[in-house]
Protein backbone atom coordinates (compact mmCIF):
# COMPACT_ATOMS: atom_id res chain seq x y z
CA UNK A 1 0.00 0.00 0.00
CA UNK A 2 1.50 3.26 -1.10
CA UNK A 3 2.11 6.04 1.90
CA UNK A 4 -0.67 8.56 1.54
CA UNK A 5 -1.50 12.27 2.48
CA UNK A 6 -4.15 13.65 4.67
CA UNK A 7 -5.37 14.80 0.79
CA UNK A 8 -5.51 11.42 -0.57
CA UNK A 9 -7.07 9.64 1.99
CA UNK A 10 -9.53 12.26 2.08
CA UNK A 11 -10.46 12.47 -1.03
CA UNK A 12 -9.78 8.26 -1.71
CA UNK A 13 -12.80 8.77 1.78
CA UNK A 14 -15.10 10.39 -0.86
CA UNK A 15 -15.29 13.76 1.46
CA UNK A 16 -14.72 15.79 -2.06
CA UNK A 17 -17.87 13.99 -3.46
CA UNK A 18 -17.80 11.29 -6.04
CA UNK A 19 -16.54 11.57 -9.19
CA UNK A 20 -12.76 12.42 -7.30
CA UNK A 21 -13.57 9.27 -4.95
CA UNK A 22 -13.68 6.92 -8.31
CA UNK A 23 -10.67 8.59 -9.50
CA UNK A 24 -8.48 8.39 -6.27
CA UNK A 25 -9.59 4.26 -5.78
CA UNK A 26 -8.42 3.79 -9.48
CA UNK A 27 -5.45 5.43 -8.50
CA UNK A 28 -4.94 3.54 -5.59
CA UNK A 29 -5.70 0.35 -7.17
CA UNK A 30 -2.97 1.31 -10.40
CA UNK A 31 -0.89 2.43 -7.44
CA UNK A 32 -0.88 -1.03 -5.99
CA UNK A 33 -0.32 -3.09 -8.83
CA UNK A 34 2.67 -0.89 -9.38
CA UNK A 35 3.90 -1.58 -5.76
CA UNK A 36 4.57 2.48 -5.82
CA UNK A 37 6.25 4.04 -2.51
CA UNK A 38 3.77 6.84 -2.83
CA UNK A 39 1.42 9.38 -4.95
CA UNK A 40 3.12 12.59 -6.69
CA UNK A 41 1.79 15.43 -7.97
CA UNK A 42 1.56 16.13 -11.81
CA UNK A 43 1.61 19.77 -12.80
CA UNK A 44 -0.75 19.09 -16.17
CA UNK A 45 -2.72 16.10 -17.93
CA UNK A 46 -3.69 14.97 -21.32
CA UNK A 47 -6.14 13.45 -21.88
CA UNK A 48 -7.14 10.47 -24.15
CA UNK A 49 -10.39 9.02 -23.11
CA UNK A 50 -12.12 11.65 -25.11
CA UNK A 51 -12.16 9.32 -28.23
CA UNK A 52 -15.40 7.36 -28.75
CA UNK A 53 -14.60 3.55 -28.86
CA UNK A 54 -17.85 2.58 -27.17
CA UNK A 55 -19.86 2.91 -24.34
CA UNK A 56 -18.07 2.34 -21.75
CA UNK A 57 -15.58 5.20 -22.20
CA UNK A 58 -18.98 7.60 -22.33
CA UNK A 59 -20.33 5.54 -19.14
CA UNK A 60 -17.24 6.13 -17.24
CA UNK A 61 -17.19 10.01 -18.49
CA UNK A 62 -20.38 10.89 -17.65
CA UNK A 63 -20.59 9.41 -14.43
CA UNK A 64 -17.42 11.69 -13.36
CA UNK A 65 -19.07 14.34 -14.91
CA UNK A 66 -21.99 14.05 -12.99
CA UNK A 67 -20.10 13.06 -9.72
CA UNK A 68 -18.74 16.77 -9.79
CA UNK A 69 -15.82 15.90 -11.51
CA UNK A 70 -13.71 18.72 -12.37
CA UNK A 71 -9.55 19.15 -13.50
CA UNK A 72 -7.66 20.59 -10.63
CA UNK A 73 -4.70 21.05 -13.34
CA UNK A 74 -4.32 22.35 -16.69
CA UNK A 75 -5.73 19.38 -19.13
CA UNK A 76 -5.18 19.25 -22.89
CA UNK A 77 -7.77 16.74 -24.30
CA UNK A 78 -6.73 14.14 -27.54
CA UNK A 79 -8.42 13.85 -31.02
CA UNK A 80 -12.05 12.96 -30.66
CA UNK A 81 -14.27 11.41 -32.96
CA UNK A 82 -16.02 14.43 -34.67
CA UNK A 83 -14.15 17.18 -36.66
CA UNK A 84 -15.82 20.55 -35.07
CA UNK A 85 -14.49 22.72 -37.18
CA UNK A 86 -15.20 20.67 -40.64
CA UNK A 87 -18.58 18.60 -39.48
CA UNK A 88 -19.57 17.85 -42.76
CA UNK A 89 -16.00 15.55 -43.27
CA UNK A 90 -17.65 13.38 -40.83
CA UNK A 91 -19.39 10.33 -42.98
CA UNK A 92 -19.86 7.97 -39.78
CA UNK A 93 -23.45 7.61 -38.25
CA UNK A 94 -26.11 9.36 -36.29
CA UNK A 95 -25.24 7.14 -33.21
CA UNK A 96 -21.52 7.85 -33.45
CA UNK A 97 -21.93 11.18 -34.30
CA UNK A 98 -24.37 11.74 -31.02
CA UNK A 99 -22.17 9.27 -28.26
CA UNK A 100 -18.89 11.28 -30.14
CA UNK A 101 -19.98 14.64 -28.94
CA UNK A 102 -21.74 13.21 -25.42
CA UNK A 103 -18.12 12.22 -24.89
CA UNK A 104 -16.22 15.27 -26.20
CA UNK A 105 -18.87 17.34 -23.70
CA UNK A 106 -18.16 15.30 -20.60
CA UNK A 107 -14.91 16.22 -21.16
CA UNK A 108 -15.31 20.19 -21.37
CA UNK A 109 -18.03 19.99 -18.31
CA UNK A 110 -14.95 18.45 -15.94
CA UNK A 111 -11.88 21.57 -17.36
CA UNK A 112 -10.43 20.02 -20.35
CA UNK A 113 -8.94 22.83 -22.56
CA UNK A 114 -10.66 21.35 -26.58
CA UNK A 115 -7.53 21.54 -28.12
CA UNK A 116 -8.18 18.22 -29.58
CA UNK A 117 -4.87 17.04 -30.50
CA UNK A 118 -2.64 14.27 -30.33
CA UNK A 119 0.24 16.50 -30.33
CA UNK A 120 0.00 18.65 -27.57
CA UNK A 121 3.77 19.39 -27.63
CA UNK A 122 3.07 20.97 -30.32
CA UNK A 123 1.36 24.19 -28.42
CA UNK A 124 2.74 27.47 -27.08
CA UNK A 125 2.82 26.04 -23.74
CA UNK A 126 4.65 22.61 -22.91
CA UNK A 127 6.18 20.42 -19.81
CA UNK A 128 10.22 20.92 -19.08
CA UNK A 129 12.85 18.81 -18.05
CA UNK A 130 12.15 17.32 -15.18
CA UNK A 131 8.46 17.97 -14.58
CA UNK A 132 5.97 15.54 -13.87
CA UNK A 133 2.75 15.51 -15.63
CA UNK A 134 0.26 12.56 -16.72
CA UNK A 135 0.05 11.77 -20.40
CA UNK A 136 -1.91 9.54 -22.63
CA UNK A 137 -2.08 8.90 -25.92
CA UNK A 138 1.27 6.82 -27.03
CA UNK A 139 2.25 9.17 -29.41
CA UNK A 140 2.39 11.86 -26.70
CA UNK A 141 3.89 10.14 -23.95
CA UNK A 142 7.28 8.54 -26.04
CA UNK A 143 7.51 12.51 -27.41
CA UNK A 144 6.87 14.03 -23.79
CA UNK A 145 9.28 11.44 -22.27
CA UNK A 146 12.07 11.41 -24.64
CA UNK A 147 12.38 14.84 -27.00
CA UNK A 148 11.46 17.15 -23.30
CA UNK A 149 12.33 15.24 -20.78
CA UNK A 150 9.50 15.95 -18.85
CA UNK A 151 8.10 12.56 -17.06
CA UNK A 152 5.09 10.65 -17.50
CA UNK A 153 4.46 7.10 -17.44
CA UNK A 154 2.70 5.30 -19.92
CA UNK A 155 -0.87 5.81 -18.84
CA UNK A 156 -3.67 4.72 -20.85
CA UNK A 157 -7.38 5.78 -20.93
CA UNK A 158 -9.21 6.07 -17.86
CA UNK A 159 -6.11 6.71 -15.63
CA UNK A 160 -5.86 9.91 -17.67
CA UNK A 161 -8.92 11.82 -16.53
CA UNK A 162 -7.99 10.43 -12.62
CA UNK A 163 -4.99 11.68 -12.86
CA UNK A 164 -6.21 15.31 -13.99
CA UNK A 165 -8.97 15.11 -11.49
CA UNK A 166 -6.73 14.40 -8.06
CA UNK A 167 -3.53 15.80 -9.21
CA UNK A 168 -2.17 12.71 -8.46
CA UNK A 169 -0.56 9.44 -9.78
CA UNK A 170 1.49 7.16 -8.47
CA UNK A 171 5.50 7.22 -8.21
CA UNK A 172 6.38 4.65 -10.35
CA UNK A 173 7.92 3.54 -14.41
CA UNK A 174 9.08 6.59 -15.79
CA UNK A 175 8.30 8.87 -13.26
CA UNK A 176 11.53 7.35 -11.49
CA UNK A 177 14.97 7.67 -12.38
CA UNK A 178 15.59 4.36 -12.49
CA UNK A 179 13.57 3.46 -15.27
CA UNK A 180 14.59 5.72 -17.72
CA UNK A 181 18.07 4.71 -18.35
CA UNK A 182 18.56 2.93 -21.49
CA UNK A 183 18.28 -0.67 -21.63
CA UNK A 184 18.73 -1.86 -25.53
CA UNK A 185 21.20 0.25 -27.82
CA UNK A 186 20.54 0.46 -31.65
CA UNK A 187 23.67 1.17 -33.61
CA UNK A 188 23.45 2.38 -36.99
CA UNK A 189 26.57 1.25 -37.91
CA UNK A 190 26.38 -0.14 -40.99
CA UNK A 191 23.38 2.17 -42.15
CA UNK A 192 24.06 4.24 -45.75
CA UNK A 193 24.42 7.78 -45.95
CA UNK A 194 21.92 8.48 -48.39
CA UNK A 195 18.91 6.18 -46.21
CA UNK A 196 20.25 8.20 -43.03
CA UNK A 197 19.59 11.71 -44.24
CA UNK A 198 16.06 10.61 -46.15
CA UNK A 199 13.04 11.88 -44.28
CA UNK A 200 11.53 8.66 -43.97
CA UNK A 201 14.63 7.02 -41.73
CA UNK A 202 12.66 8.01 -39.21
CA UNK A 203 9.51 6.31 -38.71
CA UNK A 204 11.29 3.17 -40.33
CA UNK A 205 13.85 3.71 -37.66
CA UNK A 206 10.79 3.76 -35.18
CA UNK A 207 8.97 0.70 -36.15
CA UNK A 208 12.26 -1.53 -36.26
CA UNK A 209 12.85 -0.27 -32.77
CA UNK A 210 9.01 -0.95 -31.76
CA UNK A 211 9.27 -4.25 -33.40
CA UNK A 212 12.66 -5.17 -31.35
CA UNK A 213 12.11 -3.26 -27.85
CA UNK A 214 8.39 -4.03 -26.82
CA UNK A 215 8.37 -1.96 -23.80
CA UNK A 216 11.89 -1.37 -22.95
CA UNK A 217 13.77 2.20 -23.03
CA UNK A 218 15.84 2.08 -26.50
CA UNK A 219 18.85 4.30 -27.01
CA UNK A 220 19.68 4.80 -30.68
CA UNK A 221 23.10 5.82 -31.60
CA UNK A 222 23.90 7.32 -35.03
CA UNK A 223 20.65 9.27 -35.71
CA UNK A 224 21.55 13.28 -37.20
CA UNK A 225 22.31 15.18 -34.40
CA UNK A 226 20.14 18.28 -36.16
CA UNK A 227 16.85 15.70 -36.00
CA UNK A 228 14.32 18.00 -35.96
CA UNK A 229 11.27 17.77 -34.19
CA UNK A 230 8.96 16.76 -36.44
CA UNK A 231 11.31 13.62 -36.96
CA UNK A 232 11.37 12.48 -33.34
CA UNK A 233 7.77 12.89 -33.01
CA UNK A 234 7.28 10.21 -36.19
CA UNK A 235 10.03 7.91 -34.80
CA UNK A 236 8.25 7.94 -31.38
CA UNK A 237 4.37 7.67 -32.60
CA UNK A 238 5.79 4.58 -35.30
CA UNK A 239 7.80 2.72 -32.24
CA UNK A 240 4.90 3.38 -29.79
CA UNK A 241 2.56 1.67 -32.46
CA UNK A 242 4.51 -1.19 -33.27
CA UNK A 243 5.98 -1.43 -29.71
CA UNK A 244 5.05 -0.35 -26.19
CA UNK A 245 8.05 2.49 -26.28
CA UNK A 246 6.98 4.81 -24.27
CA UNK A 247 10.49 6.27 -24.14
CA UNK A 248 14.10 6.40 -26.34
CA UNK A 249 17.15 8.28 -26.09
CA UNK A 250 18.48 9.81 -29.16
CA UNK A 251 22.15 9.89 -28.03
CA UNK A 252 23.67 13.23 -29.11
CA UNK A 253 20.12 14.91 -29.36
CA UNK A 254 17.55 14.47 -26.70
CA UNK A 255 18.00 15.44 -22.91
CA UNK A 256 18.55 12.80 -21.12
CA UNK A 257 21.48 11.72 -23.60
CA UNK A 258 24.16 13.54 -24.64
CA UNK A 259 26.24 10.30 -24.46
CA UNK A 260 25.51 7.10 -24.47
CA UNK A 261 26.59 6.29 -21.21
CA UNK A 262 24.06 8.59 -19.71
CA UNK A 263 21.52 7.02 -21.63
CA UNK A 264 22.76 3.91 -19.95
CA UNK A 265 22.77 5.55 -16.77
CA UNK A 266 26.61 4.00 -16.46
CA UNK A 267 24.94 0.45 -16.72
CA UNK A 268 25.95 -2.18 -19.64
CA UNK A 269 23.01 -2.43 -22.14
CA UNK A 270 21.49 -5.81 -21.63
CA UNK A 271 21.44 -5.87 -25.94
CA UNK A 272 22.84 -4.45 -28.22
CA UNK A 273 21.60 -4.74 -32.13
CA UNK A 274 23.51 -3.53 -35.10
CA UNK A 275 21.01 -2.10 -37.44
CA UNK A 276 22.41 -2.14 -41.50
CA UNK A 277 20.81 -0.68 -44.62
CA UNK A 278 19.19 -4.06 -45.37
CA UNK A 279 17.33 -4.24 -41.91
CA UNK A 280 16.11 -1.06 -42.16
CA UNK A 281 14.65 -1.87 -45.78
CA UNK A 282 12.66 -4.84 -44.33
CA UNK A 283 11.49 -2.36 -41.80
CA UNK A 284 10.54 -0.16 -44.61
CA UNK A 285 9.03 -2.69 -46.61
CA UNK A 286 6.61 -4.07 -43.72
CA UNK A 287 5.34 -0.73 -43.56
CA UNK A 288 3.17 -0.93 -46.81
CA UNK A 289 0.96 -3.85 -47.55
CA UNK A 290 0.71 -2.65 -51.25
CA UNK A 291 2.46 -0.46 -53.26
CA UNK A 292 1.03 -0.70 -56.44
CA UNK A 293 -2.79 -1.07 -57.78
CA UNK A 294 -5.46 2.33 -57.81
CA UNK A 295 -4.49 5.12 -55.21
CA UNK A 296 -7.64 5.94 -53.25
CA UNK A 297 -5.93 8.42 -50.69
CA UNK A 298 -3.46 9.64 -49.26
CA UNK A 299 -3.60 10.89 -45.72
CA UNK A 300 -0.49 12.69 -43.67
CA UNK A 301 -0.23 14.38 -40.07
CA UNK A 302 -0.39 11.60 -37.92
CA UNK A 303 0.52 12.67 -35.73
CA UNK A 304 -0.70 16.26 -36.38
CA UNK A 305 0.79 18.29 -38.67
CA UNK A 306 2.94 21.15 -37.38
CA UNK A 307 3.65 24.72 -38.86
CA UNK A 308 7.30 23.38 -40.29
CA UNK A 309 5.28 20.58 -42.15
CA UNK A 310 2.59 22.79 -43.15
CA UNK A 311 5.91 25.05 -44.58
CA UNK A 312 7.52 21.66 -46.30
CA UNK A 313 4.05 20.85 -48.06
CA UNK A 314 3.04 23.78 -49.23
CA UNK A 315 6.96 24.25 -51.06
CA UNK A 316 6.01 20.47 -52.24
CA UNK A 317 2.42 21.36 -53.54
CA UNK A 318 3.85 24.54 -55.17
CA UNK A 319 0.61 25.53 -57.22
CA UNK A 320 0.34 22.23 -58.65
CA UNK A 321 -2.93 20.41 -58.14
CA UNK A 322 -4.03 17.27 -56.87
CA UNK A 323 -5.65 14.19 -59.00
CA UNK A 324 -9.74 15.26 -58.36
CA UNK A 325 -9.73 11.02 -58.54
CA UNK A 326 -7.23 11.05 -55.25
CA UNK A 327 -8.36 12.44 -51.43
CA UNK A 328 -5.56 14.23 -49.97
CA UNK A 329 -5.85 14.84 -46.09
CA UNK A 330 -3.94 16.81 -43.80
CA UNK A 331 -4.77 15.92 -39.62
CA UNK A 332 -3.56 18.72 -37.81
CA UNK A 333 -4.78 20.50 -34.89
CA UNK A 334 -6.88 24.24 -34.57
CA UNK A 335 -4.11 25.31 -32.71
CA UNK A 336 -1.40 24.76 -35.60
CA UNK A 337 -3.94 25.29 -38.37
CA UNK A 338 -4.77 28.67 -37.11
CA UNK A 339 -0.74 29.53 -36.76
CA UNK A 340 -0.37 27.81 -40.66
CA UNK A 341 -3.23 30.20 -41.95
CA UNK A 342 -2.00 33.15 -40.43
CA UNK A 343 1.28 32.60 -42.22
CA UNK A 344 -0.63 31.63 -45.60
CA UNK A 345 0.15 28.39 -45.99
CA UNK A 346 -3.36 26.71 -45.92
CA UNK A 347 -5.39 28.75 -48.50
CA UNK A 348 -3.01 27.65 -51.47
CA UNK A 349 -3.21 23.83 -49.98
CA UNK A 350 -7.22 24.07 -50.13
CA UNK A 351 -6.96 25.70 -53.75
CA UNK A 352 -4.69 22.57 -54.55
CA UNK A 353 -7.33 20.08 -53.51
CA UNK A 354 -6.30 19.24 -50.25
CA UNK A 355 -8.65 18.79 -47.21
CA UNK A 356 -7.55 20.16 -43.70
CA UNK A 357 -9.23 17.19 -41.03
CA UNK A 358 -9.08 19.27 -37.43
CA UNK A 359 -9.83 17.81 -34.18
CA UNK A 360 -9.83 14.24 -34.98
CA UNK A 361 -7.66 11.84 -37.34
CA UNK A 362 -8.30 9.60 -40.39
CA UNK A 363 -7.42 6.92 -39.39
CA UNK A 364 -9.77 7.22 -35.85
CA UNK A 365 -12.47 8.36 -37.43
CA UNK A 366 -15.11 8.00 -40.69
CA UNK A 367 -13.80 10.44 -43.06
CA UNK A 368 -11.94 9.10 -46.02
CA UNK A 369 -14.99 8.47 -48.96
CA UNK A 370 -12.79 6.14 -50.87
CA UNK A 371 -11.77 3.20 -49.43
CA UNK A 372 -11.79 0.66 -52.12
CA UNK A 373 -8.03 1.65 -53.37
CA UNK A 374 -4.63 1.94 -51.46
CA UNK A 375 -3.88 4.42 -48.77
CA UNK A 376 -0.74 6.58 -48.97
CA UNK A 377 1.03 7.65 -45.87
CA UNK A 378 4.46 9.00 -44.68
CA UNK A 379 3.71 8.03 -41.27
CA UNK A 380 4.24 5.18 -39.83
CA UNK A 381 1.68 4.97 -37.33
CA UNK A 382 -0.89 5.63 -39.80
CA UNK A 383 0.64 2.91 -41.92
CA UNK A 384 0.43 0.55 -38.60
CA UNK A 385 -3.39 1.30 -37.65
CA UNK A 386 -4.69 1.68 -40.92
CA UNK A 387 -5.36 -1.80 -42.23
CA UNK A 388 -7.04 -3.13 -39.14
CA UNK A 389 -8.53 0.26 -38.50
CA UNK A 390 -10.02 0.89 -41.81
CA UNK A 391 -9.60 -2.54 -43.68
CA UNK A 392 -7.36 -0.94 -46.80
CA UNK A 393 -4.29 -1.16 -47.92
CA UNK A 394 -1.35 1.17 -47.36
CA UNK A 395 1.44 2.22 -49.23
CA UNK A 396 4.34 4.14 -47.18
CA UNK A 397 6.48 6.84 -48.70
CA UNK A 398 7.98 10.41 -48.01
CA UNK A 399 6.09 13.57 -47.81
CA UNK A 400 7.56 14.24 -51.08
CA UNK A 401 6.44 10.65 -52.79
CA UNK A 402 2.61 11.24 -51.46
CA UNK A 403 2.41 14.88 -53.08
CA UNK A 404 3.88 13.54 -56.56
CA UNK A 405 1.41 10.87 -55.98
CA UNK A 406 -1.33 12.70 -55.55
CA UNK A 407 -0.28 15.07 -58.26
CA UNK A 408 -0.03 12.11 -60.82
CA UNK A 409 -3.11 9.39 -59.15
CA UNK A 410 -0.21 7.03 -59.30
CA UNK A 411 1.57 5.42 -56.38
CA UNK A 412 4.80 6.98 -57.02
CA UNK A 413 8.08 5.49 -54.41
CA UNK A 414 11.52 5.80 -54.62
CA UNK A 415 13.47 2.49 -53.63
CA UNK A 416 16.64 3.29 -54.80
CA UNK A 417 19.01 3.95 -51.79
CA UNK A 418 17.24 1.33 -49.38
CA UNK A 419 18.35 -1.42 -51.72
CA UNK B 1 2.03 -22.11 -10.45
CA UNK B 2 3.16 -18.87 -8.67
CA UNK B 3 0.58 -16.18 -10.04
CA UNK B 4 0.72 -12.41 -9.17
CA UNK B 5 -3.26 -11.02 -9.23
CA UNK B 6 -2.82 -7.33 -10.64
CA UNK B 7 -7.23 -7.50 -10.76
CA UNK B 8 -8.08 -10.72 -8.62
CA UNK B 9 -11.23 -12.91 -9.72
CA UNK B 10 -11.50 -16.42 -11.03
CA UNK B 11 -12.12 -17.23 -14.59
CA UNK B 12 -11.76 -20.93 -16.57
CA UNK B 13 -11.07 -21.04 -20.12
CA UNK B 14 -9.56 -22.88 -22.99
CA UNK B 15 -5.45 -20.89 -23.07
CA UNK B 16 -5.03 -18.52 -26.28
CA UNK B 17 -0.57 -17.96 -26.10
CA UNK B 18 -0.14 -15.17 -28.70
CA UNK B 19 3.33 -15.07 -29.90
CA UNK B 20 3.64 -11.42 -30.03
CA UNK B 21 1.89 -8.73 -27.79
CA UNK B 22 -1.34 -7.30 -29.35
CA UNK B 23 -2.83 -3.72 -28.94
CA UNK B 24 -6.13 -3.89 -27.89
CA UNK B 25 -7.36 -0.49 -29.57
CA UNK B 26 -6.43 -1.51 -33.40
CA UNK B 27 -6.37 -5.45 -32.22
CA UNK B 28 -9.78 -6.13 -30.68
CA UNK B 29 -12.79 -5.70 -32.32
CA UNK B 30 -15.42 -5.36 -29.41
CA UNK B 31 -18.20 -6.15 -31.62
CA UNK B 32 -16.63 -9.42 -32.62
CA UNK B 33 -13.85 -10.44 -30.07
CA UNK B 34 -11.94 -11.41 -32.84
CA UNK B 35 -8.10 -10.27 -33.22
CA UNK B 36 -8.11 -8.00 -36.00
CA UNK B 37 -4.44 -6.69 -36.27
CA UNK B 38 -3.75 -7.91 -39.37
CA UNK B 39 0.12 -7.47 -39.24
CA UNK B 40 -0.07 -9.65 -36.01
CA UNK B 41 0.82 -13.40 -36.52
CA UNK B 42 -2.60 -14.80 -35.01
CA UNK B 43 -5.16 -12.26 -36.87
CA UNK B 44 -8.62 -13.48 -36.81
CA UNK B 45 -8.21 -15.35 -33.91
CA UNK B 46 -11.34 -15.09 -31.40
CA UNK B 47 -10.65 -14.03 -27.77
CA UNK B 48 -13.57 -14.32 -26.62
CA UNK B 49 -14.18 -16.38 -23.52
CA UNK B 50 -10.17 -17.45 -23.74
CA UNK B 51 -7.73 -16.93 -21.20
CA UNK B 52 -5.28 -14.63 -23.05
CA UNK B 53 -1.92 -15.25 -22.63
CA UNK B 54 0.38 -12.74 -23.89
CA UNK B 55 4.29 -11.06 -22.73
CA UNK B 56 2.87 -7.76 -22.50
CA UNK B 57 0.63 -4.69 -23.85
CA UNK B 58 1.58 -2.96 -26.82
CA UNK B 59 0.41 -0.05 -28.82
CA UNK B 60 -1.89 2.73 -28.22
CA UNK B 61 -3.22 4.32 -25.17
CA UNK B 62 -6.92 3.68 -26.35
CA UNK B 63 -6.35 -0.28 -25.63
CA UNK B 64 -7.97 0.16 -21.90
CA UNK B 65 -11.65 1.67 -23.62
CA UNK B 66 -11.89 -0.94 -26.18
CA UNK B 67 -11.13 -3.82 -23.35
CA UNK B 68 -13.06 -2.18 -21.39
CA UNK B 69 -15.81 -1.94 -23.90
CA UNK B 70 -15.58 -5.66 -24.67
CA UNK B 71 -16.12 -6.56 -21.40
CA UNK B 72 -19.23 -4.40 -21.17
CA UNK B 73 -20.72 -6.51 -24.26
CA UNK B 74 -19.60 -9.99 -23.49
CA UNK B 75 -16.72 -10.53 -26.34
CA UNK B 76 -13.56 -9.97 -23.97
CA UNK B 77 -10.90 -12.72 -22.96
CA UNK B 78 -12.13 -14.51 -19.97
CA UNK B 79 -9.10 -13.61 -18.35
CA UNK B 80 -5.46 -12.05 -19.24
CA UNK B 81 -2.10 -13.87 -18.23
CA UNK B 82 0.86 -11.64 -18.91
CA UNK B 83 4.52 -12.12 -18.51
CA UNK B 84 5.20 -8.54 -16.77
CA UNK B 85 2.53 -6.13 -15.60
CA UNK B 86 0.54 -3.89 -18.04
CA UNK B 87 -1.20 -0.79 -16.99
CA UNK B 88 -2.95 0.03 -20.01
CA UNK B 89 -5.06 -3.32 -20.15
CA UNK B 90 -5.01 -3.41 -16.17
CA UNK B 91 -6.96 0.06 -16.52
CA UNK B 92 -9.78 -1.31 -18.80
CA UNK B 93 -10.40 -4.24 -16.95
CA UNK B 94 -10.97 -1.84 -13.56
CA UNK B 95 -13.17 0.44 -15.08
CA UNK B 96 -15.07 -2.05 -16.11
CA UNK B 97 -15.39 -3.58 -12.45
CA UNK B 98 -16.43 -0.72 -11.35
CA UNK B 99 -18.45 0.49 -14.17
CA UNK B 100 -20.78 -3.05 -14.87
CA UNK B 101 -19.32 -5.33 -12.20
CA UNK B 102 -18.00 -7.57 -14.19
CA UNK B 103 -14.51 -9.03 -13.95
CA UNK B 104 -11.85 -10.39 -16.20
CA UNK B 105 -9.15 -11.08 -14.12
CA UNK B 106 -5.29 -9.50 -15.02
CA UNK B 107 -2.49 -11.58 -13.80
CA UNK B 108 0.81 -11.72 -13.89
CA UNK B 109 2.78 -14.98 -14.36
CA UNK B 110 6.40 -16.18 -13.05
CA UNK B 111 8.63 -17.38 -16.46
CA UNK B 112 8.26 -20.87 -15.26
CA UNK B 113 4.11 -20.48 -15.31
CA UNK B 114 4.27 -18.32 -18.30
CA UNK B 115 6.49 -20.69 -20.73
CA UNK B 116 3.77 -24.29 -19.54
CA UNK B 117 1.12 -22.79 -21.03
CA UNK B 118 -0.33 -24.16 -24.61
CA UNK B 119 -3.09 -23.27 -26.63
CA UNK B 120 -5.74 -25.16 -26.26
CA UNK B 121 -5.85 -26.71 -22.72
CA UNK B 122 -8.14 -25.69 -20.40
CA UNK B 123 -7.31 -23.75 -17.41
CA UNK B 124 -8.94 -22.20 -13.86
CA UNK B 125 -7.49 -19.26 -12.27
CA UNK B 126 -8.18 -18.87 -8.73
CA UNK B 127 -6.81 -16.58 -5.72
CA UNK B 128 -4.71 -19.57 -5.33
CA UNK B 129 -3.04 -19.76 -8.62
CA UNK B 130 -3.66 -21.17 -12.48
CA UNK B 131 -4.55 -25.21 -12.39
CA UNK B 132 -5.17 -27.09 -15.41
CA UNK B 133 -8.82 -28.51 -15.60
Amino acid sequence: MPALTDRDRSLAAGEMGPAPALAMRIILAMAEAAEAPRLIDVTGAHIDSCLYHGDAGLDFAERLAAGGGRVVVPTTLNVSTLDLLHPHLFRGDDRLRDRGHRLMTAYVQMGGTPTWTCAPYQSAVRPGLGEHVAWAESNAIVFVNSVLGARTNRYGDFIDICAALTGRVPDAGLHRDENRRARVVFQLSGVAEEVLRSEIVFPVVGHLVGRRTGTLVPAIVGLPADASEDALKALGAAAASSGGVAMFHAVGRTPEAPTLEQALGGHPADRAIAVDTEMLAAARAELSTRTDGPLAAISVGTPHFSVAEFRTLAGLVAGRTIDPEVEFYVNTSREVLAEAAAEGLVTPLRTAGIEIVTDTCTYITPIMRNRSGVVMTNSGKMAYYAPGNLGVDVAFGSLAECVESGVTGRIAIDSGAWR
Amino acid sequence: MSLRHLLGGEATGEVLVLDEPMSMWGGLDPETGALIDRRHPQSGALLTGRILVMPSGRGSSSSSSVLAEAIRVGTAPAAIVLAEPDDIILLGALVARELYAITCPVVVADAETYQGLRSGEQVAITAEGLARV
